[in-house]
């Protein structure tokens, strides 16, 4: 699989080549030329972003869709617990469990159960860690990717444990190997998400070799479908579910780390106060935590792209759901046996990849940062977007790198219309003299 | 000389929102340049802290920053008061900070050291009443 595999893309069709997702893209990632939006997959993170900005949808995320059931002889469905804050007045997440099954699923195997065992496994690793502190958390892959590109320091803290939805997978597929005699291909184990970051994850999770996912649907498009079958069960749904407050909790910012039961700990949450959070961490500006938690979206997973309710909302929904709910239902103890630990231990380092160097090598990386200093004095600072880049600064590394000319500042073509105009005029002027 | 870039910044005096503009732009800029992760964190910050000294302690300063493919040499020039104890300041914990600094999370006592600790080579110049030059050599 690619390195740089993304789930964003674009739909050429519908880009007008605005500046609306230029200006937001948090890693600069994005360019408009010969009108049309690109999207750069060495800096893209897949956090949504784009998607959320784009007045024209012209910015999509991959994912797949329902028929995909029929691939299988038998499925199960890893909802993320981000679906159940989408309901009016849900009081217990049995009924949607149930709905699921009457939707088409085999079995279902709930995020939620697997996030807890998660976060015994990370109040375990934060103990026989004390040194290595603060610990980051590596549930939104967004958050890894950027750090990956961007935060090369900052990589020894990640939390070296599978996220939520990868335990949940290999969980949810053992289970149905057990179960039905079946073999693993024809075993379909399909996560309902938020976002279209967990879908770069399942093509090219960055900590195992291969990821236990084998579909991805996003929640909006499961959730109208979910809401007739839901109303079929009525409110006497059988015992499905498999975790309590803890495992709810991570669909919200804040929910992973209050599950570790300390109140050492930070939640940040939107990807620029994420981005701040990073570069206070990397100067050492933050101290005395013992975890930070980071959500590339506005309130946590309940804010994905691909949710339909307004985040805030969703939030306050899951509060209320989860007020009846037993603290946890899922356990491994105090002490993790093998079997666990390999179930929820990274298989591969995560490595920096210097996506941002601007030469091949650091002589040539000198000369272009002077050469880009020197441009962006020259350039007119105004940031307007016009260019195709999000700022001058950018228009200048793109020039450097040979992606782009002085002659696309329209100011610049301004300055030298002017001056053509006014050359013209003095030899009018001379030409037409009266002697 | 395109070899080697040099980049000079003004500290603003009491200023603690942009205290952390100049080492953060470096670090970004280092980072471009293809730096070690290892000396990126050194320079961020032992520059940092530096920046915080000088909004604290000297109503702000300059300072220059030289970057070549060998090393990054920072130099940290106010006009403030100068130190009177160079011994007493490095001591880790020992501030001068006033309370309304401290307050804000600042004047732990560990800027110098955490200077000293973070860059290969330090030395400080300081006359009381005229001011301190602090240069900080981080090898790339």
């Amino acid at each position: 699989m690619d390195k740089f595999y993304h789930s964003v893309r674009l739909d050429e069709s519908l880009c007008k080549g605005c500046i609306n997702c230029i200006k937001r893209c948090p890693t600069g990632a994005i360019r408009v030329r010969d009108k049309k939006a690109q999207i750069n997959k060495k800096f893209c993170i897949d956090c949504g972003e784009c998607i959320r900005i784009c007045p024209h949808h012209a910015k999509l995320a991959t994912y797949d869709k329902m028929d995909v059931l029929k691939e299988f002889s038998y499925t199960v469905a890893l909802p993320a617990p981000a679906l159940y804050s989408q309901f009016n007045n849900l009081e217990d997440v049995n009924i949607v469990l149930a709905a699921l099954l009457k939707m088409g699923f085999d079995d279902v195997y709930e995020v939620s159960a697997a996030a807890e065992l998660v976060s015994d496994a990370t109040r375990i690793y934060i103990e026989q860690h004390r040194n290595d502190l603060p610990l980051i958390s590596t549930a939104c892959p967004s958050v890894v990717r950027l750090i990956r590109v961007r935060f090369p320091n900052l990589i020894d803290h990640l939390l070296p444990l599978r996220p939520p939805i990868e335990v949940a997978a290999s969980i949810a597929a053992q289970r149905a190997m057990k179960k039905t005699g079946l073999s693993r291909d024809k075993i379909g184990i399909i996560f309902i998400s938020p976002c279209p970051s967990k879908v770069s994850y399942v093509k090219n999770p960055l900590c195992v070799e291969k990821s236990e996912v084998d579909r991805v649907l996003a929640i909006k498009d499961v959730y109208p479908k979910l809401l007739s079958h839901m109303k079929e069960v009525g409110n006497d749904a059988p015992e499905l579910a498999l975790s309590g407050k803890i495992g709810i909790s991570w669909g919200r910012s804040g929910g992973e780390a209050s599950g570790l039961l300390t109140d050492s700990y930070l939640a940040a949450d939107g990807i620029e106060n994420v981005i701040r959070v990073l570069e206070d961490l990397e100067d050492q500006k933050i101290d005395n935590l013992e975890f930070i938690e980071l959500n590339a979206c506005s309130g946590g997973c309940v804010g994905g792209v691909l949710t339909v309710e307004n985040p805030y909302v969703a939030e306050v929904k899951l509060k209320r759901l989860r007020k009846y709910m037993p603290v946890a239902k899922s356990h491994i103890g105090d002490s993790m046996d093998q079997e666990t630990k390999r179930q929820l231990s990274w298989t591969r380092e995560l490595e920096y990849e210097p996506v941002f160097n601007l030469g091949e090598t650091m002589m040539e990386s000198f000369s272009r940062l002077n050469q880009v200093e020197r441009l962006t004095k020259r350039l007119p600072g105004l940031d307007c977007g016009s260019c195709g880049a999000p700022t001058c600064r950018a228009l200048a590394e793109d020039i450097v790198r040979g992606e782009a000319s002085e002659k696309d500042c329209i100011y610049r073509i301004k300055d030298d219309l002017q001056r053509l105009l006014e050359e013209m005029g003095q030899k009018r002027d001379d030409s037409s003299g009266v002697d | 000389m395109d070899e080697v870039m040099v980049l000079t910044y003004d500290v603003p005096p009491d200023d603690f929102t942009r205290a952390g503009e100049a080492s953060s732009d470096v670090k970004s800029k280092l980072k471009m340049l293809g730096a070690s992760p290892a000396a990126v964190r050194k320079v961020a910050i032992a520059m940092y802290e530096g920046e915080i000294n000088m909004v604290i302690h000297a109503h702000g300063g300059k300072i220059t920053v030289e970057i070549s493919p060998q090393s990054i040499k920072m130099v940290l020039a106010d006009v403030g008061p100068g130190i009177p104890d160079i011994d007493l300041a490095m001591k880790a914990g020992y501030s001068t900070a006033p309370d309304e600094v401290r307050s804000l999370g600042f004047g732990a006592g560990m800027g110098l050291p955490n200077m000293k600790k973070y860059s290969d080579e330090m030395k400080i110049e300081t006359e009381i009443g005229v001011g301190t030059t602090i240069t900080m050599l981080v090898n790339m």
